[in-house]
């Protein structure tokens, strides 16, 4: 998908992809069909470069076809670089600046709290965009406001533009900050399924709020990009996505097929 | 409540006693405050509704986002502080998770321009107004007086997309004897005439009106506009009055940049390219001080009005 469309960001994709296939495929209660349902749990990807992650697992849910996948970031098509929530069904908020995402998952359960809703909210962030200051805004006022319906999902892979986050700036230790806010804290692999699954169930049965500390791998799965903080933000050429997919165990490169429109 | 006072009053209490109606009217409206709401008048809804406003303590940022997730929880959301945190420190917030996505945000900022006085020049923003003009989506309104700074905030529940409202501290002398029913297409000829437009907004509205008084014992004849929707501006009234008149001045208590007088200017050097003199703030800062004092420094009063009205119709036609 990077691949094709010539840009994006596959390191921090693929850092968040278990994370975010374990959402939608296991742990949040959402009608593909039905991309407004009131009932449905919210998904807020505050990191908004790792759009690539979320909108494979939204076209693999069936919001959309997964043939438009090949045409991210194309003119006319609705997979904007970062997500846009009046392009792409299923997207709650668009997002892209970073440090935002935890501060609308506020707002938004604030919201469904007043309004009774049943759904849980959980927010994915980088460990990187940890480093804005809105982010502990948004720590302070999540347990303030004793928010019982939302998970912040932080996926620590140790990396950022610049190099390894502990030396750019470090943001650890990240579960303990949490804690100091007033959240409960868990910290996982994110990349063990079983445990991510556990921790975000764990988180939707409160008291919350709730924060889960994931450790993943920046660019997990493709010998070449894991670590790297060079794949940040870089597409791999044609060659290099059909060896990464291969270690993935994928089928072919997206967009080596004709286009189909968006 | 829907005062009709007399005697002069800040804009920004008609937000609070709005604000507090439209809770009265509407279960979806729901504040916020970043712990100015004594100030912005917010803490009236607070009182009133405590369930439905959220404090969100010194943290603009967090409060334009947590406005967002409101609005996409189908809430109405008024989010309040001083024009100078909300258009400035939270700009980002604004672009990317409210005007970027279209949300029905009521960014409400009181403080606007430097009659916020004494606190001097880090709390008056003379910048607002250009800053989110310059966002796609967003609604900039600036209310003239107490009835109409009322009639901006009733109306604005029931328009869609996010909006600006900017308020003042100062009291200032009523324009509208009663609250209208909204702003209309947000500029009013509250004067006609034929000689020279005299497009102002805000405080300056008020000023505007005495300017022509003085312009018309020179036997001048001056069209007082009061421009209360900077954006999307109301260009079939600006073009028919600079038709009727030929020259302009603007009035603002905002930089000469980005405010009403390049909103003005804007739609008149496209259609009816003519002399046009701004009065405004000249690319500085404010200062502390008296705000009266701080309109004379700034040359925002009715007596510079009329100076520059003079200099403009000295070259009308040139």
């Amino acid at each position: 998908m990077v691949a094709a469309a010539g840009s994006g960001h596959p390191g921090g994709s693929l850092s968040a992809a278990d994370i975010i296939a374990a959402l939608y495929f296991r742990v949040l209660r959402h009608k593909p069909g039905d991309p407004g349902w009131h009932g449905r749990d919210r998904f807020i990807l505050s990191k908004g470069h790792g759009a690539p992650a979320l909108y494979a697992a939204l076209a693999r849910s069936g919001y959309f076809p997964v043939s438009d996948l090949a045409n991210l970031r194309k003119i006319d098509c609705h997979l904007q670089g970062h997500p846009d929530m009046h392009k792409t069904p299923g997207v709650e908020i668009s997002s892209g600046s970073l440090g935002q995402g935890l501060s609308v998952s506020i707002g938004l359960a604030l919201a469904m709290g007043l309004d009774g809703l049943p759904g849980h909210i959980f927010t994915l962030l980088g460990d990187g965009e940890s480093q804005e200051g809105e982010v502990w805004e948004a720590a302070m006022a999540a347990s303030h406001f004793k928010l019982q319906n939302l998970t912040a999902i932080i996926d620590v892979n140790g990396l950022q533009i610049d190099g390894f986050t502990k030396d750019v700036m470090n943001v650890e230790p990240l579960a303990d900050k949490y804690a100091a806010f007033g959240w409960r804290s868990r910290a996982i692999d994110g990349h063990d399924m079983e445990e991510i699954i556990n921790a975000l169930e764990w988180g939707r049965t409160g008291p919350g709020p709730t924060a889960v500390i994931a450790k993943t791998v920046k660019g997990k799965g493709v010998s070449f990009m894991e670590n790297n903080a060079g794949w940040h933000g870089k597409a791999p050429t044609k060659g290099e996505a059909a060896l990464a997919l291969a270690e993935l165990g994928g089928e072919k490169v997206a967009g080596e097929e004709e286009p189909v429109g968006c | 409540m829907a005062a009709e006072p007399d005697k002069p009053r800040a804009t920004r209490d008609a937000y609070g006693d709005a604000l507090l109606k439209l809770g009265e009217q509407h279960e979806d409206v729901v504040a916020l405050d970043a712990d100015l709401a004594g100030s912005t008048k917010s803490g009236k809804f607070g009182a009133a509704f405590p369930g439905r406003f959220f404090n969100v303590g010194v943290a603009e940022a967090n409060m334009m986002n947590m406005s967002a997730g409101l609005a996409i929880g189908g809430k109405i959301p008024y989010a309040s502080t001083f024009a100078v945190f909300a258009a400035g420190r939270a700009f980002d917030q604004v672009r990317q998770s409210i005007a970027q996505p279209k949300l029905p945000v009521r960014i409400c900022a009181s403080h606007g321009g430097v009659t916020v006085g004494e606190d001097g020049c880090s709390h008056q923003s003379v910048e607002d107004i250009g800053l989110m003009r310059m966002l796609p989506n967003m609604r900039v309104v600036v209310p003239a007086d107490y009835n109409q700074a009322f009639a901006a905030v009733m109306e604005s529940y029931g328009l869609p997309g996010p909006m600006y409202i900017r308020t003042g501290r100062l009291a200032v002398p009523p324009l509208y004897k009663r609250v209208p029913s909204g702003l209309g297409n947000g500029a009013d000829i509250l004067r006609p005439g034929s000689d020279i437009s005299i497009f102002a907004c805000g405080i300056m509205a008020a000023k505007a009106l005495t300017a022509a008084d003085e312009l018309g014992k020179r036997d001048i004849s001056a069209e007082v506009v009061n421009v209360s929707v900077i954006k999307p501006i109301d260009a079939e009234t600006v073009l028919a009055s600079l038709s009727r008149t030929g020259c302009a001045v603007t009035a603002e208590e905002h930089s000469i940049i980005g405010g009403l007088g390049d909103a003005v200017s804007r739609v008149a050097a496209e259609h009816i390219p003519v002399r046009i003199g701004r009065l405004g703030i000249r690319d500085v800062f404010g200062k502390s001080g008296h705000p009266d004092q701080l309109l004379e420094e700034f040359h925002l009063t009715a007596k510079h009005i009329v100076e520059l009205a003079g200099l403009v119709l000295q070259s009308k036609g040139c």
